[in-house]
């Protein structure tokens, strides 16, 4: 069984922006090891020479045309907004 | 210790299509903050981005003036990162399959040719913009967000500050030629990192790189890789060690200063974009893009030599951007002479721009007006005392120069009668000098010239004043 | 028998001949609501005010020839309405109020005169198969309310089952519309990838989601794909081209037909009552004049484990955007930047759909991507090789939709490995894109429905319609309904 360490999990979960308290991360833990080591079946599978599937249909060279458009003004977009101030969304400060 | 320096730019060019790259919102600069957003921009849930037909010719004819040789399967990836300005926390952009490899760009430093190479070149989406604001806040506008970008990483082989320098100049030169961007640093149009490092001579492997970032001026890559430059030889020859820092340039110190210590490599986890198809650009499709670049850089300025007898030096100042070079070609074909107006352009022109740190299509002045100009010293009509004066008047205000010429009385006086007239009245007043001039003191005729432009407001016709003048001193 | 029970065909005539209003329709859509959606909690928000409304237009106006003219329809909760709150059943949506647009397929539907009831109720962000990981609580069964009606568009099967509406929207991403279908006893299609717009449809899995209609019968559902199928430009994977009139495929006619029954699909795993259901079917369509053989899909085993990790791979990059900085829900709790993103979407996610984002995340990983991401999409391609090769020598592929019947509630929720493992007979597809759907062919003797899965030739949907269309009319199964909540 493919084991994974309660580092990486704190490292996945900080890529994702999640938190996790010490109980979830044995938690997360166990599911993602659980997980991976079904995942490893794929193993099984030669692969060599076999193109990754991106896209199930060949399509190629979708493309829109160079025309401005306007659709939504900022006054509806901040009504969905968390914060917003003077014509900007509004976010906390980094801090350093 | 004597160490080599080792400098890679990754420059970042904004591409001018109407609309932006993955939606339709305008893509123009200086709009109100917020006015250019689609849903798409905002990475409303449920959006898709589809691909700008236009951004994707732009970035190949960049690609293709800048020598690179164009990708035939090219794809966009998804490169995850969280931050405010990055609406999708993803940014499409380009991983193992960019549009242009293998490019470079021809450098001259200290009469010194050199090619420094461009290891790639891709397409992908600009953020948003985040200001730092007081009171903890931070503010963002997406006005910028999806406009078309493309990255040219360079290779290692600037070896000078002096060298990045000439290859900024050159490659936003040969950008702007193509027309797919302006190059406007002061607008975010153009933006450059740089990566530093230094090696002691002989040594293969490269030594740890600092990266520069926040430079707002070519100058100030320059000044920002110097100082770096000194710091990192002077931190290595008291035996110590450079960290993989992220560096900021500040102007006002001129000094770089740490952001931040770069932990291992960023995980992006990249993937290819499941939203969009890949393209597959065929020859015909290069060819029709490469029909549409125009003469770049190093052929007009060979052109100019060859063809209109213009001197290396002057070619290559004219040709230097291509705002210079079209303002020359429209000033001569308004029917001035190729001299004149080289020497206009190269002489008072670029003074004015220098003077006010301003670009050539800031100015009010048009190429007709220069050509009209020059004209109307060559037909005597304005005197060139009297041209300083109107060009003056041009470079600030605009305007025909006839009109002004006429409206502010600036016409030269070359009446032979009129003249004559004003000089017998200044002979008269000034007995002694005609005198001295007789007894052969050169400098009294110079006098007198300068009591009949004084008269004449300047507007006397110098040649007609100096011959007149001679006459009636002989007649007395 | 409601009057939404009736098919489309039926209700177009008694509106045509002016016996019922489209205010009438509409109106008993929401009285059944009112009656039975207590028990089943199938809608999440209902857009009563604007539909009776639009009811009301819609009866003035002279011209009846709309496609789906006055037709109440509901519209899974992942699929942006515009002015009508869009929640994805989370509560990092919650509120979400005015999404600002329509998706096209709701365009598509407005255009031709269907009445959207509200959203309907699913699981978070689409991500389960039992329709309990929703923050609007979970939805029951009509045929039994101790049973779950299957996910993630639970909400969508359940509501055209229990009479709520005469057919809705889900979206499949491994399953998401055949299995609830199969749950409840109703017709669900997943079309072609790359057949119906997903603009404006909350991705989940980009390369796999798409739309697709939840109905009563395949000739109702053959009618709301014709409207919602076609190209867009706003959606880059979306094809360009004629969409076939399915309507006129449905002959009853199959002689001929060579289908095809991969022995993974009624091996080992699979409920014995559901796979005798199946022979019978096949059975049926041998008296129809179809012959069928047995064929292997032998990349299938490892469709769970490729489809698992390419979803969660692209839903961790889709559902990175839930961030707190432009709508959704911004945790109060925030000093700084940071904060804001750990804080809002720990708080506005539920548990499954954060596995799934740490399960992406780790797949994408550096040092893991070749292992897993890049192992999974070529495990892809051999899956979809299969599929390609059997359908060199034959028309459709028929199965069963699910080795089981529905689940009780609370029966798997706590065992996902169980939970991703029964969807073995419906990732595949998704996997290889080609359309599938599940028509119901029979109960089991608890009395649960148990669903026939056709699945055809990338955009052959006429095929697949006309197949599943000539079993349902040669039986019984689709006649018989839910009693739920004492409904007629």
């Amino acid at each position: 069984m493919a084991e994974i360490s309660k580092e990486e999990v704190k490292r996945v979960a900080e890529l994702a922006r999640l938190e996790v308290t010490d109980d979830e991360c044995e938690q997360y833990r166990e599911h993602l090891s659980g997980i991976i080591s079904y995942f490893e079946k794929l193993n099984e599978l030669n692969t060599e020479g076999v193109e990754p599937t991106t896209h199930v249909l060949d399509l190629k060279n979708v493309f829109s045309s160079d025309e401005p458009k306007h659709t939504i003004t900022r006054e509806e977009a901040f009504e969905n907004a968390p914060d917003h101030e003077d014509g900007y969304f509004r976010v906390p400060s980094i801090m350093d | 210790m004597n160490f080599e320096t080792i400098i890679g730019l990754e420059v970042h060019v904004e591409l001018k299509t109407q609309s932006k790259i993955f939606s339709p919102s305008p893509n123009h600069f200086g709009a109100e903050p917020n006015a250019n957003i689609h849903a798409i921009d905002l990475g409303y849930p449920g959006t898709l981005p589809t691909i700008n037909e236009e951004a994707v010719n732009y970035a190949m004819k960049a690609a293709m003036a800048l020598n690179c040789e164009i990708a035939t399967h090219t794809k966009f990836d998804r490169k995850n990162y969280f931050y405010p300005d990055n609406p999708k926390a993803y940014q499409i952009s380009q991983f193992d399959q960019p549009i242009g490899e293998h490019g470079y760009i021809d450098i001259e430093v200290e009469g010194k040719k050199k090619r420094i190479g461009i290891t790639r070149i891709h397409m992908e989406e600009d953020a948003g913009k985040l200001t730092h604001g007081d009171a903890g806040h931070s503010l963002v506008d997406f006005n910028r967000q999806g406009t078309p970008l493309i990255e040219i990483v360079s290779e290692p082989d600037i070896r000078t500050p002096e060298e990045a320098y000439a290859y900024l100049e050159k490659l936003k030169n040969i950008i702007q030629y193509t027309g797919v961007s302006d190059c406007r640093m002061e607008e975010g149009s153009l933006r450059c990192d740089a990566n530093i490092s230094l090696r002691p001579y002989g040594q293969e492997e490269f030594g740890t790189k600092a990266e520069l970032k926040n430079l707002n001026s070519f100058a100030y890559v320059r000044s920002g890789l110097e100082y770096e430059e000194k710091r990192q030889a002077k931190v290595l020859s008291s035996g110590g060690v450079i960290e993989q820092e992220t560096l900021r340039y500040d102007e006002k110190t001129k000094k770089t200063i740490l952001m931040r210590v770069k932990e291992g490599a960023d995980d992006y986890r990249y993937f290819p974009e499941p939203d969009l198809v890949p393209m597959y650009i065929d020859d015909a499709w290069k060819e029709r893009i490469r029909k549409e670049i125009p003469e770049l850089p190093d052929a007009r300025k060979a052109r100019y030599v060859k063809e209109l007898g213009l001197s290396e030096y002057d070619a290559g100042v004219l040709t230097s951007s291509k705002e210079m070079a079209d303002f020359f070609e429209e000033t001569t074909s308004h029917g001035a002479d190729l001299k004149q107006a080289a020497n206009w352009l190269m002489g008072d022109v670029a003074a004015y721009m220098n003077k006010h740190l301003k670009e050539l299509h800031e100015l009010a002045i048009e190429p007709e007006a220069l050509a009209k100009m020059i004209k109307l010293i060559e037909d005597g009509t304005i005197s060139s005392k009297i041209a300083k004066k109107l060009f003056a008047e041009l470079v600030e205000n605009g305007g025909d120069p006839e009109k002004i010429v006429k409206e502010k009385g600036m016409v030269q006086i070359s009446d032979e009668g009129q003249l004559t007239e004003i000089i017998t009245g200044i002979l008269d007043e000034n007995e002694q000098s005609v005198l001295d001039y007789k007894d052969g003191k050169e400098r009294a005729l110079g006098f007198l010239v300068g009591q009949v432009m004084k008269a004449t407001k300047g507007q006397a016709n110098p040649p007609m004043v100096n011959k007149i003048l001679k006459q009636e001193i002989d007649k007395r | 028998m409601s009057l939404l029970n009736h098919s489309i065909r039926e209700l177009e005539e008694k509106l045509h001949n002016n016996e019922i209003t489209v205010e009438d329709l509409v109106q008993a859509s929401y009285d059944q609501i009112e009656a039975v959606d207590g028990e089943v909690n199938a809608f999440i928000t209902l857009n009563k005010e604007r539909a009776l409304e639009k009811a009301r237009e819609l009866d003035k106006s002279g011209d009846k020839s709309a496609a789906l003219f006055g037709i109440p329809a509901g519209i899974k909760d992942n699929i942006m309405t515009d002015k009508l709150r869009t929640t994805c059943a989370s509560q990092f949506l919650r509120n979400f109020n005015d999404p600002l647009y329509d998706a096209t397929v709701v365009s598509k539907l407005d255009e031709a005169k269907a009445v959207n009831i509200g959203k309907l109720n699913m699981d978070e962000f689409a991500m389960g198969s039992t329709s309990e990981n929703s923050t609007y609580g979970k939805i029951t069964n009509p045929w039994n309310k101790d049973y779950v009606p299957g996910g993630s568009s639970g909400g969508s099967a359940a509501a055209v089952s229990a009479g709520e509406v005469v057919f809705s929207l889900g979206t499949d991403t491994g399953g998401s519309i055949r299995q609830p279908a199969a749950f409840c006893g109703v017709v669900g299609m997943k079309p072609t990838y790359g057949l119906v717009s997903r603009y404006g449809v909350v991705a989940f899995a980009s390369s796999l989601d798409q739309v697709g209609a939840l109905t009563n019968s395949v000739e109702d559902n053959a009618r709301v794909l014709e409207v919602i199928a076609g190209g867009d430009p706003m959606d880059a994977t979306c094809v360009k081209q004629e969409v076939p009139t399915y309507t006129e495929a449905l002959t009853k006619d199959v002689k001929g037909l060579k289908i095809a029954v991969p022995k993974e699909y009624i091996g080992e795993g699979v409920d014995p009552e559901i796979k005798e259901s199946v022979m019978e079917a096949l059975k049926v369509y041998e008296s129809l004049g179809a012959t069928w053989e047995e064929v292997s899909l032998p990349h299938s085993q490892y469709a769970v484990a490729a489809y698992y990790l390419i979803s969660s791979s692209e839903a961790s990059a889709n559902l990175a955007r839930f961030d707190g900085v432009r709508y959704g829900v911004r945790s109060e709790n925030t000093t700084d930047m940071a904060d804001m993103y750990t804080k809002s979407r720990s708080e506005g996610f539920g548990e499954e759909v954060k596995n799934r984002i740490m399960l992406g995340t780790f797949a994408l990983s550096s040092g893991y991507y070749d292992a897993y991401y890049k192992k999974a999409q070529q495990a892809r391609t051999l899956i979809k090789n299969d599929f390609d090769k059997i359908f060199e020598d034959y028309d459709v592929i028929v199965g069963p939709t699910t080795p089981t019947t529905a689940y009780k509630v609370g029966e798997v929720i706590d065992e996902p490995m169980t939970m991703y493992a029964n969807d073995i007979l419906t990732v595949p597809v998704n996997l290889a894109g080609t359309p599938a759907i599940s028509v119901p062919c029979g109960f089991s003797s608890e009395g649960l429905p148990i669903g026939l899965q056709v699945i055809g030739k990338h955009f052959d949907e006429s095929t697949v319609y006309r197949t599943a269309h000539a079993f349902e009319q040669a039986t019984e199964h689709h006649k018989k309904r839910p009693t739920v909540g004492g409904a007629k």
